[in-house]
């Protein structure tokens, strides 16, 4: 019995690590910029959805305004590196403790409301952050901050001749939040962030602080994810209020974690393989301005996946066990 | 030796209804207590300020020695009082395993510890063939169970039984009175509301009746039953006089 749960944890390891190998090998047979691109991307919205997926999956808190700890990181560790010559590998750790800090000050008040209006205070706090930068002229106001290009460094996190770098960061990115996530499963906060979800009123009579359990989940996640954000603003050196803090990141954060499965351990990542190539393609050939179309495609597949498989692709895999039982 | 756990004078009014009115009951170390009463006497209101759902409007709680009147549920679970649910309230996405391991991550805080005794109180309450079985696939008697697997994995010191022989046929409902004892018969203090009566008077020590939220009758189970006031609650006048 204890026997093949601790096998389970082993061979999820295994799995994990094999396909880390597998995808680090990728980019020296597919050299397209553009590809590498969208597995960049690929890699990097996996790793978000999967930071998404602690504090919405796991702990059942749903979230729709992720993108406001985007594009914190995006904005901290572009305005530490552009206004202080602050290294982004520093600016990265700020933006996230500055994200996970403010993540606890807003579910301080939040995390008291219930189901949907949780949902929407999200969404609501996100607009407010996004118009607040929109106005800030220090922080570029509406026109955004250019990164000043100075030459290929580690220490500065640029390169513009290869994409290599982006991808193997994006890589590690997605192997820690899925790690994380993998830790945390089997852990105190695991098992309380998945009984908060289930019945709070049952997970307290059973010594489980909610309230706590909420600002755990909240912070780890908004942490991860303004790692990403941090990361997003290196890769594509400018950024402004609508391209790192706009609504269309809280979507497409939650969105791969509901395909692929919310709150299983490998639904993020499988849903963000799928979305993001379709998302990326349907835009760039499919209608030149494009963003209607994308939304067209995913709305659709979360329909399909809402009728044929509630509880994502990742049930597609289990079904074996289900007939088992 | 104090009791396990008193209520003083406890009130609890909902806007003009008064749930409890001056409620002070006392609980004592191995017993097995069951609180009884018709339909709205105020069973389930008196149990959940016991649990800490909600604080009582007047009066104070003491628990092992001390007054709790104003802990929260979490804490009241840490010091030693674990309960069911009426409406079972299991966590109905994990399995049966990881129900119970909730409960005992109260006690160990190594997760092996935890798995270890979460498999220990699967077997003790006869469920230990279902462990990997999610909790909504289970059947209704084996959701009632899982509530009290749950309860015991926090190793009270105090259980509350909310109704869990209810519903039961005779079958189920006489395996789970063995499990009652068994648990008693561990050191732990069992404190249970039933409607059953003549499931839950051969069971207990000793029963308390509330009616329209006061404590009307309390001692032993044969004296209860015959007490002319507590036929008169559950049966009206005429019976009472012909009693």
């Amino acid at each position: 019995m204890d026997k093949s749960f601790t096998e389970r944890r082993r061979r999820e390891l295994l799995v994990a690590a094999s396909l880390t190998v597998a995808a680090a090998l990728v980019p020296l047979f597919i050299k397209n910029p553009n590809v590498q691109n969208i597995m960049i991307l690929t890699l990097m919205f996996g790793a978000l959805s999967q930071s998404w997926n602690i504090l919405s999956g796991y702990c059942g808190q749903i979230s729709l305004g992720h993108a406001l700890y985007f594009g914190l990181g995006a904005y901290t560790t572009t305005l530490l590196f552009t206004k202080f010559g602050v290294p982004p590998w520093f600016g990265m750790l700020a933006g996230g403790a500055i994200s996970a800090l403010i993540a606890m000050a807003l579910g301080y008040p939040c995390f008291r409301l219930g189901g949907h209006y949780f949902a929407i205070a999200t969404i609501v706090i996100a607009e407010i952050g996004l118009l607040l930068i929109q106005n800030w002229e220090w922080a570029g106001a509406a026109l955004g901050i250019e990164m000043p290009v100075r030459g290929d460094s580690w220490l500065k996190f640029q390169f513009a001749r290869s994409k290599l770098p982006y991808f193997y960061f994006a890589l590690a990115l997605a192997c820690i939040a899925w790690f994380v996530t993998w830790w945390l499963e089997d852990s105190k906060w695991g098992y309380w962030w998945r009984a908060v979800k289930d019945n709070p009123d049952a997970a307290q009579s059973l010594g489980v602080v909610v309230f706590d359990s909420k600002m755990g989940a909240a912070a780890v996640s908004a942490f991860l994810v303004a790692i990403g954000g941090s990361f997003y603003a290196m890769y594509v050196s400018y950024i402004d209020p609508g391209s790192v803090m706009g609504f269309q990141f809280s979507l497409l954060m939650a969105l791969p974690a509901v395909l692929g499965g919310i709150g299983t351990l490998w639904g993020p990542l499988l849903g963000a393989i799928i979305l993001i190539p379709l998302t990326e393609l349907t835009r760039s050939y499919i209608g030149g301005s494009g963003r209607g179309v994308d939304l067209i495609v995913y709305g659709t597949l979360i329909v399909v996946i809402a009728l044929a498989r509630p509880e994502g692709l990742i049930g597609l895999f289990s079904r074996r066990k289900e007939a088992s039982r | 030796m104090t009791a396990l756990l008193e209520t003083r004078g406890v009130w609890q009014r909902f806007g003009g209804l008064v749930a409890n009115s001056d409620v002070s009951i006392s609980v004592g170390r191995g017993e097995i207590v069951g609180l009884i009463g018709p339909n709205g006497a105020g069973k389930s209101t008196l149990f959940n300020l016991i649990a800490g759902v909600l604080p009582p409007t007047q009066g104070s709680i003491w628990f092992d020695g001390e007054d709790v009147t104003n802990l929260p549920a979490a804490e009241r679970c840490q010091r030693g009082v674990g309960r069911t649910f009426q409406v079972v309230k299991s966590f109905e996405t994990m399995t049966v395993i990881d129900n119970v391991i909730v409960g005992a991550l109260v006690r160990n805080t190594v997760m092996r510890e935890a798995r270890r005794k979460a498999h220990e109180v699967l077997e003790f309450t006869g469920l230990a063939a279902r462990a990997d079985v999610l909790a909504s696939d289970l059947v209704p008697a084996e959701k009632r169970r899982l509530e009290v697997a749950r309860a015991l994995a926090t190793e009270p010191k105090l259980l509350l039984l909310d109704e869990v022989l209810t519903g039961l046929t005779p079958t189920e409902a006489q395996t789970g009175v063995a499990l009652v004892r068994k648990v008693r018969d561990t050191g732990i203090t069992v404190l249970m509301v039933e409607h059953v009566m003549e499931i839950v008077m051969p069971l207990v020590d000793r029963a308390i009746v509330l009616d329209l939220g006061k404590v009307l009758v309390e001692g032993k189970p044969k004296e209860v039953v015959r007490d002319p006031k507590v036929i008169k609650a559950y049966l009206g006048d005429r019976h009472a006089v012909g009693a």
